[in-house]
């Protein structure tokens, strides 16, 4: 299957900018939605929607089938040994939130939480908070030149104190793909015994097979809207035993079995963490979202994408005053550079202006802009629709941006 | 600096963005750039993706504003030599009786004060306007 013809299931990439075709390479902040996707949230509100698990009717049953049945669906996405091990969040940043408020009693003053210094914002600033809580130590792990992860600096960072890892799978501002099972693995080992691990999969879900059974991490945390789903809507993944032994995130219906004013006692899982009435037609939208990559012979389309990406590469470096930010060994989506001359928002308008969409600036990734001493970059992110065209568009929008500096 | 009519002129004569584009460019390459000790952490507008720095003084001998901007951005810079040209040196009546987004209109470049761009040119309109309005 080519991207050529995935291309036409997202109506949305016909668009015209400025009389010329667009060329969407702003995939990392969020991908496209195919027309299954949309049409199965018209669905769910033409025919389906009521609330769930509450009452005793047809719609109420359609509604709870359909939020449980795209449960299913996920924890066989990710390969979860147990579907009430998937959580509904609002996405990647409520599940490192969720998990982060639940803790606590993990740790105590003295203890260490390590990072990396080129994690998204949403897997820093919750840890900050959690460390703050509980006068435990937020520390990072450095980077190599290339982009990748010094795991010589990791394996020393990790200690008898470590009682959290937290690493994103890939990189959303270089690309980097990092070695999460070796990490995973290296934590285990070398940490503490009950050192927990947490994955920010945002960047990976859209492009490769996730198995959090083969990748032994302990939480693994991703959004919907990044993986062709719909906005609002993402998932936590956690081991069963941990999410039953940690307390409740947020209070409120749904969550509780009984509810007295002076105690409640709470419900099993999943739904002791999905407090409230869930983002139903997100849940089933993220649902058709599973099944559409279900029907693509994805790794056919990433190995395209890889191809496309490498093709990119070469050109851009010969591209007049650029240069690559990031040449990590593995590489997944997304390309970053800058202009030895322009500023990264220079190159972005440039390139905007002739219907090329990407995205310029610091990335959520302060930390890691500063590590590199950049105010910024300009990032293009690639998915499965794009094809050679836009590889070829954006190169050549960007040898006339360069004439412009 | 520029003066705002032969910028108005200039920007008529254009009929597609690249034109238009590289004269931004070159306006922002002829301002003079502020001096080092002025570009402070105090100095630098918030929200921009880029950074801008202001400093206005109150020249109360003319009643007028004195403002100078700088950007580490070209287009930015470019965008920064057009508001001086509308703003710069005027009394702070004026400077609030100003049009900005008229003028934006006029010359095509209304999207570069959109608040969803972060390039910092609509906050930095409004701190010259809250310079005025001190004034
Ligand atoms: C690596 C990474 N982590 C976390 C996030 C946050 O995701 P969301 O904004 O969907 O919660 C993103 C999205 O930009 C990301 O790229």
């Amino acid at each position: 299957m080519s991207s050529n013809s995935i291309r036409t299931d997202f109506p949305i990439l016909a668009t015209e900018v400025r009389g010329k075709p667009l060329v969407y390479l702003d995939n990392a902040a969020t991908t496209q939605k195919p027309q299954c996707v949309i049409d199965a949230i018209s669905h769910y509100y033409e025919t389906q929607n009521s609330n769930v698990h509450r009452a005793a009717h047809y719609l109420a049953d359609l509604a709870t089938t359909a939020v449980e049945s795209s449960r299913d669906k996920l924890a066989e996405f990710i390969n979860a040994p147990a579907r009430e091990e998937v959580i509904f969040t609002r996405g990647t940043t409520e599940s490192i939130n969720l998990i982060a408020g639940c803790l606590d009693s993990h740790l105590q003053p003295g203890d260490q939480i390590l990072i990396s210094h080129a994690e998204h914002h949403a897997n820093i600033v919750p840890w900050q908070m959690l460390a703050a809580r509980t006068g435990a130590q937020l520390i990072a792990c450095n980077l190599l030149d290339s982009g990748d992860l010094d795991l010589d600096d990791f394996a020393q960072k990790l200690g008898p104190t470590t009682k959290l890892v937290a690493i994103g799978h890939v990189s959303n501002a270089l690309g980097t793909l990092n070695p999460v099972r070796d990490i995973v693995q290296m934590a285990k080992a070398e940490g503490n015994k009950d050192t927990l691990v947490l994955l920010d999969g945002a960047q990976a879900v859209g492009h490769l097979s996730v198995d959090v059974q083969d990748l032994g991490c302990d939480f693994y945390a991703f959004s919907g809207h990044k993986m062709f789903g719909p906005t609002g809507i993402g998932v936590v993944w956690g081991r069963k035993a941990l999410l039953e032994a940690m307390p409740p995130w947020q209070g409120g219906g749904e969550m509780i079995r009984t509810v007295s004013i002076t105690e409640s006692t709470y419900n099993e899982l999943p739904y002791k963490y999905e407090a409230g009435t869930p983002n139903m037609a997100g849940i089933v939208g993220l649902g058709a979202a599973v099944d559409y990559l279900n029907t693509l012979p994805r790794d056919e389309l990433q190995a395209q994408e890889d191809k496309l990406i490498a093709w990119t590469l070469s050109q851009l470096q010969q591209v007049p005053g650029i240069r690559l930010v990031g040449e990590p060994r593995q590489r997944i989506g997304a390309i970053s550079f800058v202009h030895n001359e322009g500023h990264p928002h220079d190159l972005g308008t440039l390139l905007d202006q002739q219907g090329i969409a990407v995205r310029t600036g610091h990335h959520c990734a302060m930390p890691l802009m500063d590590h590199l001493k950049l105010p910024g970059t300009v990032r293009a992110s690639f998915c499965l629709y794009n094809q050679q065209d836009d590889a070829q568009r954006f190169i050549d929008a960007l040898h006339k941006a360069v004439t412009f500096l | 600096m520029s003066d705002l009519q032969e910028i108005r002129d200039t920007f008529e004569l254009f009929d597609d963005w690249e034109d238009k584009y590289r004269f931004l460019i070159e306006l922002g390459k002829d301002l003079p750039p502020l001096a080092q000790e002025h570009r402070i952490e105090a100095n630098l507008i918030r929200g921009c993706q880029s950074q801008v720095w202001l400093v206005a003084e109150q020249n109360a001998a003319h009643d007028q504003l004195d403002i100078a901007l700088d950007s580490d951005a070209h287009i930015v810079r470019g965008l920064s030599a057009v508001v001086l040209a509308a703003l710069n040196h005027k009394s702070p009546a004026e400077i609030l009786a100003f049009d900005i987004e008229g003028l934006f209109t006029d010359l095509d470049l209304l999207q570069h004060l959109s608040p969803t761009r972060g390039n910092g040119l609509r906050a930095m309109v409004a701190k010259i306007r809250e310079h005025a309005q001190l004034a």
